[in-house]
C-alpha cells in the first residue's frame, strides 16, 4: 500500500541536514495507523510527501503501486484527486458552501471518485447529495445542519464536515493531519471511533497523525517518527 | 458546472466589494454611454439649430461671422442689407419665401428679433420642425411680441404682460422708450435653439423703438426699373395684406433675411448672384455648410469629452484590477482547498476570470440600465437648458462596440489575477492556517 525506501526530504537544496530521513516504512492496506511524535519532528512534511504535494528529494515513495516520483505534476493531481481523503488540521472548508456542498465538492472533480461514491448509496436513490448525507448522519452531525451555513457549525461540528469530504467516493488512503486537537477528550475517541467505522465500510487505510500520545491505544499500529528516523 | 456554481457561489459570499466593483463599472459605462450621447447628440443638435433654411444673406462679412449673429445672436453684424435689395432678392425667380430679420436691440439681456409673421411658419429647426405655440399666437399689431420658452419662464412673463424694450444689446440701457410697452401675444414651446432666448416683434415695431418712422421712403434715391416692379406687385396685393404690410414697414435696413428656395439648383444659383451683387457687399451663406465649419472650429470640445470618457473607463478598470488583486490575496487559501480537493490549476485559472467576465457583463448591464435612467431623466433638462435633444434609443452599433471593448478590456485584466492563481501552489495553500 504504501512503501517507502530511503526518503528523504529537503526543504532547499543547500540545507545541510534533511527534514526528513525515513530508510523504510510499510504501511499495508486497511491498516489504521497512529502516527506520533513531537512538534517539529517533520509530521506535516511527511504528510505533504504521502499526499503528493511535495517530492522527496531523493529515494522512493510508492503508494498503491504506483511510484509517485515518475508522475508530473498534473499526473500527482489526479492521482491525489482519486486516490487520496485528506482531513486537514483546520478543515478547510469553504465558507460559502453548505456542509453538504463541501462534502461532495472532491467528487465534482473527480470521476472516480464520484462513480464510487454512487456505488455506496443504494436508497432512497444513489445520488452524491444522498450520499453526503449519509456520511455526515455516520460520522454524527445531525441533518438539522446539513443545509446550514458552515460558518455557524461548531469546530466539532466543522471537523465532522471535513471527514465526510475525506471519506466520500471511499479513497484508498485517508490522510488526517490532527483533526482532533481542538477537541475534549471524550470527543476525541468517539470521533476516531467514527472515523474507524467508515474507514472499514470503505476498506481504507488510515494514516492518523497526532503528537498525543494518549490516543496511541485505539489504533491497531503506532508509528513513532522519531524511532523512525533513528532507524539509522 | 461545478465551477460556475463556485464562481457564482463565491460572488456572493463577497458580494460587498463585489457590488463595489461592478458599480464603478456601472457608473464609468454609464459615464462613457452619456458622454458619448450628448456629444454625438450636441453635434446633431448644433447643427439642427437651423434647419431648412436654404441661405442666409447678411451684409458682406464672414460666413462664420454672419451665421453668429443671424442665427445664435452671438456677435453683432456692423451693417445690414439696405431694404431695397432685399426686396429686389426676394422677388427672384425660384424664391420659395423670405423672411427679414433685424437684431440688435435687447430686453433685460435677451436678444429681440423683428421680423414678419412668416418667420413662425418657415423658420425650421431640428428635423424641419417648425415653431409651435406653447400659449397665445403670433403678433397682429405693431405692440405685440411673442416670446421663446426661455425668455417667458426666466422673467415669468405671462400672456398679456406688458414689457419694454431698449435700444441696444446692453442689459441696462440709457434709452428706455416706456411710451412704447408691448403685450405679450405668444409664448412659444422650447426648441432648443437660440429661438428660446428670443422676443420677436413686428419688424415695423423696431423702427418704432429707434425712433425714426418710415424713414426707408425718404432714403430712396435709387429707382431703377426692377424695384418699380417690386413696388407694384407689392401694390397688387396690397389690399388683402394690408395689416401684414403694416407689421413689415419699409425699414431703410435690416441685419439680414433668410431664404427658401423651389429647388436646390436656384440655392446655388441665386447665392452665386448674391455673393456677385454689384449694388452692396452682400454675403449668402447657406446654413448647413457653415454650421458644419463651425462644429469643426469646434472640435476640441468633442475631442476632450472623447478623453475624459476613455479615462473614466482606464480608471474604473484599473479599480478592479486593484480590487481583484486584493481579493485574491484573501481567497488565497479557499483557492488552495479548491486544489486540495482536485481542482486543477487551469480550472482555478477559469474560475477566477469567468468571475471577472461576470463581473464586467454585469456591471456593464447596470450601466446600460443607469446610462436609459439618467437620459430619460435629463432629456427634457438638456433639450431646455443645454439646447441638445437628446435621443432615446437603442444602443448604436458604435456605442455596441465601445461596450464590446470594455468587456474585452475587464476579461483581459482579470486574467492576471486567474493567472497568478494558476501558479499558487498547492503546498503554499494547505500551509496557511486558520
Amino acid at each position: 500500500m504504501i512503501e517507502l525506501d530511503n526518503v528523504t526530504f529537503k526543504w532547499h537544496k543547500n540545507d545541510a541536514k534533511p527534514t526528513l530521513n525515513i530508510p523504510t516504512l510499510r504501511i499495508d492496506k486497511g491498516e489504521h495507523i497512529f502516527l506520533h511524535g513531537p512538534s517539529g519532528v517533520g509530521k506535516s512534511t511527511l504528510l505533504a510527501l504521502l499526499a503528493g504535494i511535495n517530492t522527496p528529494s531523493s529515494g522512493n515513495i510508492r503508494i498503491l503501486n504506483r511510484d509517485l516520483n515518475t508522475l508530473s505534476n498534473t499526473q500527482r493531481d489526479v492521482f491525489r484527486a482519486e486516490n487520496i481523503g485528506y482531513i486537514f488540521q483546520n478543515f478547510n472548508l469553504l465558507p460559502y458552501l453548505t456542509p453538504i456542498e463541501n462534502v461532495t465538492l472532491g467528487c465534482e472533480f473527480s470521476k472516480s471518485r464520484k462513480q464510487k461514491a454512487l456505488q455506496q448509496t443504494a436508497e432512497p436513490k444513489p445520488s452524491l447529495q444522498n450520499e453526503a448525507i449519509r456520511l455526515l448522519t455516520a460520522l454524527g452531525l445531525s441533518e438539522s445542519y446539513h443545509s446550514k451555513d458552515v460558518a455557524s457549525l461548531s469546530i466539532g461540528q466543522q471537523q465532522r464536515v471535513a471527514a465526510a469530504r475525506a471519506f466520500i467516493g471511499s479513497p484508498e488512503l485517508i490522510i488526517a493531519d490532527e483533526p482532533t486537537s481542538a477537541l475534549d477528550t471524550a470527543n476525541r475517541e468517539n470521533f476516531i471511533k467514527l472515523l474507524f467505522e467508515q474507514a472499514k465500510r470503505a476498506n481504507s487505510t488510515l494514516v492518523f497523525v497526532s503528537h498525543d500520545e494518549t490516543l496511541k491505544p485505539l489504533f491497531n499500529r503506532a508509528i513513532s517518527l522519531v524511532s523512525l528516523q533513528e532507524q539509522l | 458546472m461545478i465551477l460556475t456554481k463556485l464562481a457564482y457561489k463565491s460572488l456572493l459570499n463577497r458580494r460587498a466589494s463585489v457590488l463595489l466593483t461592478l458599480f464603478t463599472i456601472a457608473i464609468s459605462v454609464m459615464l462613457l454611454l452619456s458622454i458619448e450621447r450628448i456629444r454625438v447628440d450636441a453635434k446633431t443638435s448644433f447643427s439642427n439649430t437651423i434647419s431648412g433654411t436654404d441661405l442666409i444673406v447678411g451684409a458682406r462679412t464672414g460666413d462664420i461671422q454672419l451665421l453668429l449673429s443671424s442665427v445664435f445672436r452671438i456677435g453683432y453684424a456692423n451693417n445690414g442689407v439696405s431694404w431695397q435689395s432685399y426686396q429686389y432678392i426676394a422677388a427672384q425667380r425660384g424664391v420659395k419665401w423670405s423672411i427679414p430679420i433685424s437684431l440688435g436691440d435687447s430686453h433685460k439681456g435677451q436678444a429681440v428679433l423683428g421680423t414678419s409673421r412668416d418667420y413662425f411658419t418657415h423658420y425650421r429647426f431640428g428635423k424641419k420642425q417648425t415653431l409651435s405655440f406653447q400659449q397665445g399666437h403670433a403678433f397682429e399689431h405693431l405692440n405685440q411680441v411673442v416670446l421663446g420658452s426661455d425668455v417667458a419662464s426666466r422673467l415669468g412673463y405671462t400672456l398679456g404682460d406688458n414689457i419694454v424694450i431698449s435700444h441696444g444689446m446692453g442689459n441696462t440701457s440709457f434709452h428706455h422708450h416706456k411710451d412704447n410697452p408691448f403685450t405679450v401675444i405668444g409664448i412659444l414651446n422650447a426648441t432648443g435653439t437660440p429661438v428660446d432666448k428670443t422676443l420677436h416683434i413686428p419688424l415695423a415695431a423696431i423702427d418704432l423703438i429707434h425712433g425714426g418712422s418710415h424713414s426707408a421712403n425718404n432714403e430712396h434715391d435709387e429707382h431703377d426699373e426692377h424695384d418699380e416692379h417690386d413696388e407694384h406687385d407689392e401694390h397688387d396685393e396690397h389690399d388683402e395684406h394690408d395689416e401684414h404690410n403694416n407689421l413689415i414697414g419699409e425699414p431703410s435696413q435690416i441685419t439680414a433675411f433668410l431664404m427658401g428656395f423651389d429647388s436646390p439648383l436656384y440655392t446655388l444659383q441665386i447665392r452665386r448672384n448674391i455673393n456677385q451683387y454689384k449694388k452692396e457687399p452682400l454675403l449668402a451663406i447657406m446654413p448647413t455648410v457653415t454650421l458644419k465649419e463651425l462644429w469643426q472650429m469646434l472640435a476640441i470640445v468633442e475631442k476632450v469629452l472623447l478623453l475624459f470618457s476613455g479615462v473614466v473607463i482606464l480608471v474604473s478598470l484599473l479599480g478592479m484590477l486593484t480590487t481583484l488583486l486584493a481579493n485574491l490575496n484573501q481567497r488565497r487559501r479557499e483557492l488552495a482547498i479548491l486544489r486540495s480537493v482536485g481542482a486543477r490549476p487551469w480550472q482555478l485559472f477559469t474560475l477566477i476570470s469567468m468571475e471577472s467576465l461576470f463581473t464586467t457583463l454585469l456591471g456593464c448591464l447596470v450601466g446600460c440600465g443607469l446610462y436609459y435612467g439618467v437620459m430619460l431623466i435629463s432629456s427634457s433638462y438638456l433639450q431646455s437648458h443645454a439646447g441638445i435633444s437628446v435621443n432615446i434609443a437603442m444602443l448604436s452599433y458604435y456605442e455596441l462596440t465601445l461596450i464590446g471593448v470594455i468587456m474585452a478590456a475587464g476579461f483581459i485584466i482579470g486574467l492576471i489575477p486567474a493567472t497568478r492563481a494558476y501558479f499558487y501552489s498547492l503546498s503554499d495553500g494547505m500551509s496557511i492556517k486558520t
